[in-house]
């Protein structure tokens, strides 16, 4: 969230994808249709799996996952009770990675801080996308007034810098990890709104939508099972950017010192307490939790990246 | 044309006017409201209820929206009783350093961009391309913060090349004619643009390169540099235009933190230090006001696009 997404190769509201809809124009029996979808499905799977950035982003992602997760029953160490007597150790003597400030195990800390940051970041995406979705999927195919109305409120929430918002919020309230993913969720659904707009905007003047509507569907019929299943490549490759981004914004927030209080942390809060010691050359405070936040968002576009080409079927060779 | 232009105009006033709105309901949203942020949190409830009646603060709200907005229409931002000086005077001040530091690091981004992000285009799926990419995505998936911190380390405490605090000036002149200091910010905000504007530019460039005009071109025995340079370059520009607007709220907190790491004395820096103080009336003030610029920058960008594309139609 730090700065604007990198723009797909083409806008994806521009052209819809033909994944489904080319799939059940194939024939009206079941058994063929569900063939087709297979296929596209495993076409989709090979132009991912084509993408070396993508398996390298995949890679990255299941490490830090068992890293985090899993890390700490291979590694115990104590995250609660601060130990001043063992404070800002160098590397060694059990502490692989030092500790920090509080005495805190280095190297526990970023698994314990990056469940944080990964659960935090993840949830927000999850939030932010589903609300954006629907709101964009009824807006675009409303249409007329009431979409004007919706989108104009998009634009006027979209005009204010997120941080700028982000810091006068999370200085009137100390947030918890609930708090954390509402808040940032709650500006990072206005891009989702937008891009599925477009989609739906397009979706809903195919030959399939009108058929449902011709024989007897209504709106919430064509929105549910209709329109949202054909946006679904727009919708996923929006969730995992918005991932990324939300961690840097927690990661932001956290640097701050908005973010999550002692003795729960994330790697931006990490990141904060190490700044404090900059010129001391506590290289092992600074470095471990900026390279974290740097590989799992990189994971993260990575992925994006490669799944939008996976659900673009122009890419895709039949 | 005209039409275009009145409806675009419209739209603009209506988001504008919604900004406020946020804007006066996050006033709204304030613990203990507008008195509590002036007065502290030790005024008594007759302190706060003299300062309600003394600011109209006890009237129906959509009253108090109203003298709020024709206060904003006259230039009246509200007052900063931490720094005890107007909003307004305050933006005054802090502003056009920002906005010199903005401009600094776009152009020399842009300056970058361009021929990474044509050369990518023009070379799809080749090294360059895949490491550009990779490049771009690191620097994109670095908190500016951190990016920030770095190269105060490397460059400034290790290296010694470059101060690690940005010009102290009071003015715009004061602050440019201190260039060695500048180096550390712009370069800090031109690494995270560079990453945007390529990605930008590598599309644009791909969507022109297979458009009917080019084989025309080619056709007519014009060299790929000339087809390159002359024809796709020109035509690429056009969207970058409308992306710039686009980026313009991301470029104003990346300015944020910038400003907050290098201590830069410009409006980020200055939002930065009010939110330490709870100084809310600057905060709000500087919210609407990016808020704002962020609006008509869409607005030009839209025009401007407008202008350079006869395609667009204007519906």
């Amino acid at each position: 969230m730090t700065i604007g997404r990198p723009l797909p190769d083409k806008d994806p509201g521009e052209e819809p994808r033909d994944v489904v809809a080319g799939a059940s124009s194939t024939g009206p029996a079941g058994g063929e249709v569900y063939g087709a979808r297979r296929s596209a499905l495993r076409r989709g799977l090979a132009v991912f799996a084509e993408n070396r950035l993508a398996l390298i982003g995949l890679a990255i992602l299941l490490f830090f996952l068992g890293f985090c997760f899993l890390g700490p029953h291979l590694h115990p160490t104590d995250q609660v009770d601060s130990n001043l007597v063992d404070s800002n150790l160098r590397p060694g003597n059990g502490h692989v990675l030092g500790t920090d400030s509080n005495g805190y195990d280095e190297l526990g800390r970023l698994m314990y801080g990056g469940q944080a940051s990964l659960m935090v970041g993840i949830a927000a995406a999850v939030l932010a996308t589903v609300v954006g979705t629907l709101y964009g999927a009824v807006s675009g195919y409303v249409g007329g007034g009431v979409d004007v109305v919706m989108m104009r409120i998009v634009d006027g929430v979209l005009a204010i810098p997120t941080l700028f918002l982000l810091l006068v919020l999370s200085s009137i309230y100390t947030p918890g990890p609930v708090a954390m993913v509402l808040l940032i969720a709650s500006f990072s659904w206005l891009g989702a709104g937008r891009l599925i707009r477009g989609e739906s905007l397009s979706l809903r003047v195919r030959e399939y939508v009108q058929a449902v509507r011709a024989m007897g569907g209504g709106n919430g019929r064509a929105i549910v099972r209709h329109i949202a299943p054909n946006a679904i490549g727009t919708v996923v490759v929006f969730a995992t950017f918005t991932v990324a981004d939300s961690i840097l914004a927690l990661a932001f927030l956290g640097y701050l010192g908005l973010g999550l209080q002692p003795p729960k942390t994330d790697w931006g809060a990490m990141l904060s307490t190490a700044t404090n010691y900059v010129n001391s050359g506590y290289w092992w405070l600074l470095y471990p939790p900026g390279l974290c936040i740097i590989l799992v968002c990189v994971a993260f576009n990575f992925l994006g990246d490669a799944l939008r080409d996976a659900f673009e079927v122009r890419l895709q060779s039949r | 044309m005209t039409r275009f232009l009145a409806h675009r105009l419209l739209q603009a006033l209506v988001v504008m006017l919604l900004v406020c709105l946020i804007t006066f309901v996050l006033l709204q949203l304030l613990p203990g409201g507008e008195a509590r942020a002036a007065l502290g949190s030790r005024a008594s409830p007759a302190q706060i209820r003299q300062f309600d009646r003394a600011n109209g603060l006890d009237r129906p709200i959509y009253v108090q929206f109203g003298v709020w907005l024709s206060h904003l229409l006259h230039g009246n931002l509200g007052y900063s009783y931490h720094l005890n000086q107007s909003v307004a005077s305050l933006i005054a001040e802090k502003l056009p350093k920002t906005l010199v530091l903005n401009a600094l690091a776009l152009f020399f981004s842009v300056l970058v961009a361009i021929p990474i992000g044509i050369t990518q285009a023009v070379r799809r799926n080749s090294m360059f391309d895949y490491t550009a990419t990779f490049i771009g995505f690191v620097f994109y998936s670095t908190p500016v913060f951190f990016l920030s911190l770095m190269l105060v380390l490397w460059f400034s405490l290790d290296l010694h090349w470059f101060p690690a605090q940005a010009p102290q000036g009071t003015t715009v002149k004061g602050i440019l004619s201190d260039p060695s200091g500048l180096v550390l910010p712009v370069l800090s905000l031109v690494l995270l643009q560079v990453a945007l504007f390529t990605r930008y530019m590598r599309s644009a460039v791909m969507d022109n390169i297979v458009q009917d005009y080019v084989r025309t071109a080619f056709a007519k025995g014009a060299g790929s540099t000339r087809v390159l340079y002359l024809h796709i370059l020109r035509n690429s520009l056009i969207p970058m235009v409308t992306l710039l607007g686009f980026a313009l709220p991301a470029i104003l907190a990346g300015s944020l933190v910038t400003e907050q790491v290098f201590n830069y004395p410009g409006m980020g820096l200055l939002f930065y230090q009010e939110a330490q103080a709870s100084d809310y009336p600057t905060l709000l003030g500087i919210v609407l006001i990016s808020g704002i610029a962020i609006v008509v920058g869409n607005l030009l960008a839209d025009i401007a696009y407008a202008l350079l594309d006869p395609r667009v139609r204007y519906s």
